[in-house]
């Protein structure tokens, strides 16, 4: 099987999809000429041509809404955030028209957008660039938001994400871009919603997404080595829908839980999870849940301290320590 | 652009259903028969006429919240909008939208939108998509004067000129963002702004049905024809408040509001001019007037005799899968406690 890199992995989704649907635009800020600012979307605009990959000006409430404004007639954008921590300047656009329109409209309109972009820490660029919103964004019915870890998961599922009629937020991580793995010639589909276990265990049950997904592996290595502790590696991969029941049937089987979450805790995707845990499973867990988060406080830039700011082997070890103990 | 004496009847007709309509409303809501916001197109129902009656079909409509007026316009039925404000299943958005959520994408009427020129964008996307599929067709994005200093307002006009888009922006300016006149709240003249943008622009009187017309009509066949984007601002005058809860003593006097009435008002001035042209006959004016009242009652009676949505009503046309279940591509959890 191809071995390629996440950011690979996601051009080729893009690819056939514009391939396979003529409503498929991508636009964005650098997209075309430029060739991404992340490079995930280099060579597309040689290859299907200015009418179909759009450079936008910087100006993402005017672009995003206007994407979304396309979608209701049925033209299928994929907009490029550079950065997800630009959607505060289109909140009203991403989350007042996107989420909302379909609802308003008593079911009379449909908004197959997608939205894509990096949504993560650990690069030194401050607060500012380094937000990871996708609890803000599941907070409101009527959108999808999708995380994916690998390039596997992400090709899988933004071809999904772009062939569906709700509105998808999809958040990428430019810590990943570079991850190489298997990817199949073949096409193949993820559904949103769908939950992979990562990696089997006993002892715990290590609920995560994205790059911490990535970060919980690790962890979970040096825990089978060093401490001879089985855990479960629970990769969400769509944060709405969610897929609840693996998390559940994977509780069930280990009986600890710890969730790890690129998030901030307060009212992120791990206290949601917690709470659903304890209702739906309470009888199973032999522990309180626990949980690792990023430290509260505004991204910080001073270099080795962001890296202990946020979720990393080390720290997740200790959480899963503290979790099984 | 010659019109029968039946298409200047008609147009007539809408200009006195509306106002009937939202008189009608009024009562409705004074009786708490309706409840959130209200905000009355009274005294500008020339502007939404002249413009919609010039749509074809594929020329596209967006609107703020001021959007009965619009709605009646493109023909949306009466009955469906009453019951949209007293919030009934039968409603144009099944009771979920409101008077500010209004929507008909099968006459190509957008909304029908809450917040302050959060819709131009939109309007400007319909563009982009006329343009993407090759379509002839204009879409018209409507807003209040007091849209004009929000950013993405800017920013559409921005897109839209970059790309030239089939975009015509509508300032309908009723001289008030809710209690602020114009010239408390934006510098220079409004339509001019689209200077900045190489953009076209014009501005009109909103109540002389023909000048509405006229105008509009340029800059529509320049957009379908040329792709060309333009801006056109349209005075015009509301005789109620923003929204019919809001106090409308403390920043204006009574006596323009009956200035504008006693000079300008839609359904008088237009009257009068189909009168000398002998197109309408006072007993045709009677005639729409009766026909009108009727039809306003017509719906509040359909409005109130309607349904309430059931509560299981709250989690339907959320999601597109969730409503086409046997369509469903995701998996998991849509909804939560």
């Amino acid at each position: 099987m191809p071995v390629i890199t996440y950011r690979e992995a996601l051009r080729h989704a893009l690819s056939e999809e514009l391939d396979r649907d003529p409503n498929v635009v991508v636009l964005g800020e650098e997209v075309a000429q430029f060739n991404g600012a992340y490079k995930v979307t280099e060579t597309l605009l040689a290859k299907y041509g200015p009418k179909r990959i759009v450079d936008t000006p910087i100006s993402e409430a005017g672009f995003i809404g206007m994407g979304i404004g396309a979608s209701m007639l049925g033209v299928r954008p994929v907009m490029e955030l550079m950065f997800w921590s630009f959607y505060s300047v289109a909140f009203d656009q991403i989350l007042n028209n996107a989420a909302n329109v379909r609802y308003m409209s008593g079911g009379q309109i449909n908004c197959p957008i997608v939205i894509r972009g990096p949504a993560n820490g650990g690069t030194n660029v401050g607060a500012t660039h380094s937000h990871t919103p996708e609890n803000v964004l599941a907070n409101h019915p009527g959108v999808k938001v999708v995380v994916p870890s690998t390039p596997y998961d992400a090709k899988g599922l933004l071809k999904s994400a772009i062939r569906d009629n709700d509105p998808v937020f999809f958040l990428e991580n430019t810590m990943l871009y570079g991850d190489k793995g298997e990817v199949p010639q073949e096409e193949y589909l993820i559904p949103l919603g769908k939950a992979d276990i990562k990696r089997k265990g006993t002892d715990l049950s290590i609920i995560t997404y994205g790059r911490s997904a990535i970060q919980s592996l690790a962890a979970a290595e040096l825990l089978e080595k060093e401490h001879d502790i089985s855990v479960e590696v629970v990769d969400l991969r769509s944060i709405r829908p969610l897929d609840i029941d693996t998390v559940l049937a994977s509780v069930s089987r280990t009986h600890r839980v710890l969730i790890v979450e690129e998030q901030k805790p307060f009212a992120s995707v791990g206290s949601q999870l917690a709470f659903m845990i304890q209702r739906e499973a309470f009888d199973e867990l032999d522990g309180p849940i626990h949980r690792l988060a990023t430290v509260d406080a505004p991204a910080i830039y001073s270099p080795p301290v962001e890296i202990e700011q946020l979720p990393n082997p080390q720290r997740i070890l200790k959480a899963a320590l503290a979790a099984v103990a | 652009m010659q019109l029968t004496a039946e298409q200047k009847i008609e147009f007539y007709r809408q200009i006195v259903r509306i106002r009937r309509f939202e008189e009608r409303s009024l009562r409705s809501y004074l009786k708490k028969q309706i409840g959130g916001f209200l905000h009355l197109y009274i005294g500008q129902e020339a502007l939404a006429v002249g413009c919609c009656s010039l749509m074809g079909k594929n020329d596209h409509i967006i609107t703020a919240y001021r959007d009965h007026g619009h709605a009646i316009a493109v023909g949306m039925d009466t009955r469906a909008l009453m019951a949209e404000l007293y919030g009934k299943i039968t409603g144009c958005s099944k009771g979920k939208g409101g008077s500010m959520h209004y929507f008909d994408p099968s006459r190509n009427y957008w909304g029908g939108h809450g917040i302050v020129g959060g819709q131009i964008p939109l309007g400007t996307g319909l563009g982009y998509a006329i343009k993407y599929k090759g379509l002839k067709g204009a879409a018209m994005a409507f807003m209040g004067d007091g849209a004009v200093n929000q950013g993405a307002v800017h920013e559409s006009y921005n897109l839209a000129a970059l790309w030239d888009l089939p975009v015509v922006f509508v300032i309908e300016n009723n001289g008030y963002s809710m209690g602020t006149s114009q010239t408390r709240s934006s510098a220079g003249d409004l339509a001019r702004r689209a200077e900045g943008y190489h953009m076209a622009w014009a501005s009109c009187d909103g109540y002389d049905l023909y000048e509405v017309r006229s105008v509009m009509n340029e800059y529509l066949v320049r957009a379908r024809e040329e792709s060309k984007p333009a801006v056109v601002e349209i005075r015009t005058y509301r005789y109620r408040g923003h929204s019919v809860a809001d106090p409308d003593k403390t920043y204006r006097d009574k006596s323009e509001i009956e200035e504008y009435q006693r000079t300008k008002d839609p359904i008088t001035h237009n009257q009068n001019q189909f009168l000398a042209e002998g197109v309408l006959t006072e007993a045709l004016i009677e005639s729409i007037d009766a026909d009108a009242r009727a039809e306003a009652d017509a719906a509040a009676d359909f409005a109130e005799a309607s349904p309430f949505p059931t509560t299981d009503d709250i989690q339907k046309d959320v999601y597109w899968e969730a409503d086409n279940p046997d369509k469903r591509t995701s998996e998991g959890r849509l909804f939560f406690e």
